[in-house]
């Protein structure tokens, strides 16, 4: 406990602030029911009530608390992306450290597979599915998981297959350590500081995509609190230079730069430990 | 070049009381405590000691230059009466290339892929105002003439990937000479090599720094090549001065206990022992293998017995690590046969039962890859007990312990230890517990001392050679130091260009008549004598037909 | 030439792009043909009777075997024929032509603001590595990757057209436009996309030359005594093109599928706002169209970056 305390202070200002943005996200996300003064989808007033009490940040376009939605949203728009990343770092990270250990005809065959997936530009590979399955929140976590998985499982191999050259991964294979074994003990335990980092950058991109894909309408769907719809349900507002529908989208700027922040500095610290050996 | 009078000669280079920082941790830490240095216009001074000793980085600072996570805090630089410690950045860039040149350790790595040779070699003197371009090309031409590269006149015109290792270190030496600089920094120049190609490097870099009676820092540490380059020594460890003095004088005498137990290194002989007899533990009959279509190994025959030692030497591209590959299972042959114990084994390591593989183990060139840096010395050695022998969690603790004390460790201070917080000497070690806890019958060494200082690896000899007394294990010791052989060996075997050359029993391979590659190997390893060099330059000049 | 290593690399890569193509064609006329859903069905809606449905099954071609449908698909597209739009029947062909100009010519606009500017400014902060420029740049660039294009899209329209007016916040362009007018009403979403690639092109551009300069060779350049800006430019560069060709291009793939959202916010006439509204209306056969045309693009820039990189590398340029 008192290392974590004397990492954090050695943190500089950006990983700081980075840190506190996204916990301050957390809270928010937890406690949404809590904090939100009005419902996610309750009516209260006229559309586009200018910020006065008790609706301090006005009303949207169809007379909902704009504050209210924005709480709401950390929770729907950050979980979705959460569950998204994770599964898409379960299903490219596992296959991508099996490609790697195991080599041969499946490491080709899955590189390959790969390979096609991303030769398709991946906004555009989403809107094609998309238009085909419908929008729904299932069809969304999966499409967006199955296409960022590609990228995961391309940078697990390559993290694995640093490691796989290594003598004790051979010196395992020759003790005759199975290949479940060598994964887990031998070269999950290195790859690891990469993987977090990606897991961070990963997350931002996954979550900058869900709310473009909101903003094009083809995201969340509503009455769902979710900031980049709201962006595109408010956009009008910002033609009369009110900035109310810059909110969201700062919403969703700020958190990305949060973890950024964090993952610049994790980043900086894995290569300052690599430098000293 | 000990001919030279030193003793009138200007001084070139004086430093009184350098310090040089590193940082590490965060926090800036000492790595050289005070030295003094002087050299003379033409004279050559080695500096030798094992890695840590700070050699580099005080030829560096030759230089008014540090690396990046150093700095020299302390002291006095003064060159050719130029104080370097107040020197602007442009001063000191003024002097870099054009007066101080630097050779590094590996060409290949220091000549910039993208660019020919010779516009390498033109850059110093352009980019100084010093020659035209036209100039500068054609005294290239020059220089590669005299340092013995072939075709001089159209080399230069190759990429740095175009050109052999041994070719590069003499075109680097001639861009070192570029600007006919005062003072040369040779950073352990002919250490990447091997010893057939080190002998044509050291002999062009003595000439040419004789013609143009250049002054220069040699740095190493391989005492023998610092007896044929230097006029005089400087001996280091841990960043402070042990000894210094004139070559010939500390050759023969040296004063400190650190200097003398450097120079008595390799003394060891493992005692000769009669033939074996009986099945060998692991035998190759007539193995071709490769990685590729052609093949690196053809038609290989070796055997190895119990409690002895087969030496498998050659220099890089010879296949001697192939074979080894080959016997582990993890390169099937193309043609021939691995038995262990007169059993067929399967080509295969992972057709090989677990039995087989326990019986034999496999030591590798560099410690640092062979652990895995996220786990514990207990894990590391208690994992083979716990897969091979099903050991219970007491059982394993207490075999562990008994391991540490084998490999002369203390169990309590180094069982909880990561791979991070060990020396390069104390890796090696527990790998060497680490196949012990096989139990093996085969313990394939791989390279396993040539990563390791001297002191550190003569250790590491002498612990291998009390454990196959004590246990009777074969060792197939795959080496290109014929240091390490002569040490060793019980039976040698001579790899060239994937074939066996010569294979005999020690005693035998070192008394002539040789193979003709063998004799050129062993007469190609330096001596600790001065005049080695040069004796046998003449000697070979003699032997060939014509110049 | 042939027997040159580069004639040789660069073929086999142009024989990958094409056969990637193929694959690619596949996979974009397969996703529709896989997936759950009857396109008949959707667009006759639930009320249509089994018979209408056949009916205009059998219409649109659909009741042939796939494989027969794919190279009647493919087939059309190689002679320019994209087949019928389903919401209003006009030929996709026609519906794509100017769009797609309109698209090359904003992502070309952004391109030749923010390529040059990107590789300067990549160049200075590695040159004035950790000194407050750098640092600065550093914040900069890795908070303009972080926000949504949108959001960028949006302060610049409340700054620059709605408080300053300097700029129209929608770009309304078409093709008989003078070029002057053409570029001054696509001025804010070509610096949309520029802010957003030329943070990340910049970024890269610093770590692959800053990867290097710890090289042997970078090293024995300072001890030649050269000065800094020659030794990035003549030792770093060449040696770091690889790396920054594959980032442009990667940037300029992006700047082609980025152009999407951009196109949406702005109103602007491009082939990215077609696409969102087919997605919109399942107006399939025009989705499947821009897909293959996106794709094609970035496929293509792939290509182009993996040749330049392989001609970039001395090893393969001048073999032994």
């Amino acid at each position: 406990m008192t290392d974590v305390l004397k990492l954090l202070r050695s943190a500089p200002p950006s990983a700081m602030f980075g840190l506190f943005v996204v916990l301050a996200y957390i809270t928010v996300a937890i406690l949404a029911p809590v904090i939100a003064p009005f419902g996610e989808t309750e009516v209260v007033g006229y559309e586009y009530l200018p910020w006065e009490a008790p609706y301090f940040l006005g009303t949207d376009n169809l007379g909902r608390d704009m504050l209210s939605r924005l709480i709401y949203g950390a929770r729907n728009t950050v979980g979705i992306a959460l569950l998204t990343t994770c599964l898409a770092f379960l299903l490219g990270g596992l296959l991508g450290l099996i490609a790697a250990t195991l080599g041969g005809w499946i490491d080709q065959l899955l590189s390959r597979v790969v390979d096609a997936l991303m030769a398709i530009p991946q906004l555009i590979f989403a809107l094609l599915i998309l238009t085909v399955v419908g929008t729904s929140v299932t069809s969304l976590v999966l499409v967006i998981a199955v296409l960022d998985s590609t990228r995961v499982f391309r940078l697990a191999r390559a993290v694995a297959m640093n490691i796989v050259v290594m003598d004790f991964v051979e010196a395992a294979k020759l003790r005759g350590e199975g290949l479940w074994w060598i994964i887990k003990s031998e070269i999950l335990p290195n790859a690891m500081p990469p993987l977090v980092a990606e897991f961070g950058l990963r997350f931002c991109f996954v979550f900058l995509f869900i709310s473009a894909l909101s903003f094009l309408g083809l995201g969340l769907q509503p009455p769902t609190a979710d900031w980049g719809s709201m962006v595109r349900d408010n956009a009008t507002l910002i033609t009369f230079g009110d900035i109310t529908p810059l909110l969201p989208a700062g919403a969703i700027a700020l958190l990305t730069v949060g973890v950024n922040f964090v993952v610049d500095w994790f980043l900086h610290k894995a290569s300052g430990l690599r430098d000293e050996q | 070049m000990s001919s030279r009078s030193e003793s009138d000669l200007p001084l070139l280079l004086t430093m009184r009381g350098l310090r040089i920082e590193g940082r590490a941790d965060e926090q800036w830490q000492e790595i050289v405590h005070g030295i003094d240095l002087d050299l003379k216009r033409g004279e050559v001074l080695g500096l030798i000691g094992e890695s840590g000793a700070g050699k580099s980085t005080i030829g560096l600072a030759a230089m008014g230059f540090a690396r990046d996570g150093c700095r020299i805090s302390g002291g006095e630089i003064l060159f050719d009466g130029i104080d370097l410690m107040k020197a602007t950045e442009g001063q000191k860039r003024a002097l870099r290339g054009a007066r101080i040149a630097y050779v590094a350790q590996s060409a290949a790595a220091a000549f910039n892929p993208a660019h020919r040779l010779i516009e390498q070699f033109a850059e110093a003197p352009v980019q100084h105002g010093l020659r035209g371009r036209r100039e500068s090309e054609a005294e290239a031409v020059d220089l590669y003439r005299r340092l013995q590269l072939p075709e001089p006149a159209s080399i230069g015109f190759r990429y740095p990937h175009q050109v052999s290792g041994g070719q590069l270190q003499r075109a680097m030496t001639a861009m070192a000479m570029a600007c006919k600089p005062d003072l040369i920094v040779f950073d352990e120049p002919t250490t990447a090599l091997d010893v057939t190609t080190q002998i044509e490097v050291l002999a062009s870099i003595r000439s040419a720094v004789e013609q143009f009676g250049t002054a220069a820092l040699y740095i190493t540490h391989d005492l023998a090549v610092v007896a044929q380059m230097t006029d005089r020594i400087m001996v280091l460890r841990h960043g402070h001065l042990v000894e210094e003095d004139q070559t010939r004088t500390m050759l023969a005498a040296p004063k400190e206990d650190y200097t003398k137990a450097l120079w008595a290194v390799r003394s060891f002989r493992k005692p000769d022992t009669p033939p074996p007899d009986g099945v060998p533990v692991v035998s190759m009959n007539g193995v071709t293998a490769g990685y590729t279509s052609t093949d690196v190994l053809r038609n290989i025959s070796i055997d190895i017995h119990k409690q002895r030692t087969v030496a498998v030497v050659g220099e890089s591209g010879s296949g001697k690590s192939t074979a080894a590959r080959v016997i582990a299972g993890l390169l099937p042959p193309r043609a021939g046969e691995v038995r262990f114990a007169g059993e067929v084994l399967p080509a295969d390591y992972r057709q090989r039962s677990v039995e087989q593989l326990r019986k034999l183990q496999m030591i590798y060139q560099m410690p640092d890859t062979a652990l895995n840096p996220r786990q514990r010395v207990r894990d590391v050695i208690g994992r083979p007990l716990k897969l091979y022998f099903n050991m219970d969690r007491a059982a394993r603790e207490n075999r562990i312990a008994e391991l540490l004390e084998m490999i002369e460790l203390e169990p309590k201070a180094f069982i909880d230890r990561l791979p991070g917080e060990l020396s390069g000497g104390q890796k090696q070690r527990i790998c060497i517990a680490r196949a012990l806890a096989a139990e093996p019958e085969l313990v394939i060494c791989d390279e396993v001392t040539s990563a390791l200082d001297q002191l550190v690896a003569e250790g590491i000899l002498k612990l291998l050679q009390r454990l196959q007394d004590e246990l009777g294990l074969a060792y197939m010791f795959i080496t290109h130091d014929i240091g390490t052989v002569r040490a060793i060996s019980d039976e040698v075997v001579v790899m060239y260009q994937g074939e066996v050359v010569e294979s005999g029993p020690r005693t035998e391979m070192f008394t002539p008549p040789h193979h003709a590659y063998t004799e050129l190997l062993l007469s190609s390893v330096p001596e600790m004598d001065p005049d080695w060099l040069t004796n046998l330059l003449t000697d070979r000049r003699k032997a060939a037909p014509s110049g | 030439m042939l027997s040159h290593p580069i004639a040789r690399i660069v073929g086999q890569r142009l024989l990958l792009g094409l056969l990637t193509l193929f694959v690619v064609s596949i996979i974009i006329f397969l996703a529709v043909e896989l997936l759950p859903g009857d396109i008949a069905q959707e667009i006759l809606g639930q009320s249509a009777t089994p018979e209408t449905v056949a009916a205009f099954r059998r219409q649109l071609g659909l009741d042939l075997p796939p494989y027969i449908r794919y190279f009647q698909w493919l087939g059309g597209i190689l002679q320019g024929d994209f087949g019928q739009s389903l919401a209003n029947k006009r030929q996709i062909a026609e519906l794509i032509g100017a769009r797609l100009g309109n698209t090359l010519f904003l992502a070309g606009l952004a391109a030749i603001i923010s390529v040059p500017l990107s590789l300067a400014l990549g160049i200075l902060a590695a040159l004035y590595r950790n000194s407050w420029f750098d640092r600065g740049i550093n914040i900069l660039t890795l908070s303009s990757i972080s926000f949504p294009e949108f959001f960028v899209a949006y302060i610049l329209i409340v700054w620059l057209s709605v408080n300053l007016g300097w700029f129209p916040s929608l770009s309304n362009v078409s093709t008989d436009l003078a070029l002057g007018d053409r570029i001054y009403r696509s001025i804010l979403p070509a610096l949309t996309l520029t802010l957003v690639v030329t943070a990340h092109m910049m970024r890269m551009t610093r770590a692959a030359i800053i990867n290097l300069l710890a090289s042997p060779y970078i090293e024995m350049a300072r001890l030649k005594g050269l000065k800094p800006m020659r030794i990035i430019v003549k030792h770093a560069l060449p040696n770091a093109l690889s790396p920054i060709i594959n980032v442009v291009a990667l940037n300029l793939a992006y700047l082609i599928v980025g152009v999407v959202i951009v196109e949406v916010v702005f109103v602007y006439p491009g082939l990215g706002q077609l696409m969102v509204d087919s997605v919109s209306k399942r107006d399939i056969p025009v989705v499947q169209a821009c897909s293959l045309i996106f794709a094609a693009t970035y496929i293509l820039l792939n290509l182009l970056a993996d040749v330049f990189s392989t001609i970039s590398n001395p090893r393969l340029l001048h073999p032994r």
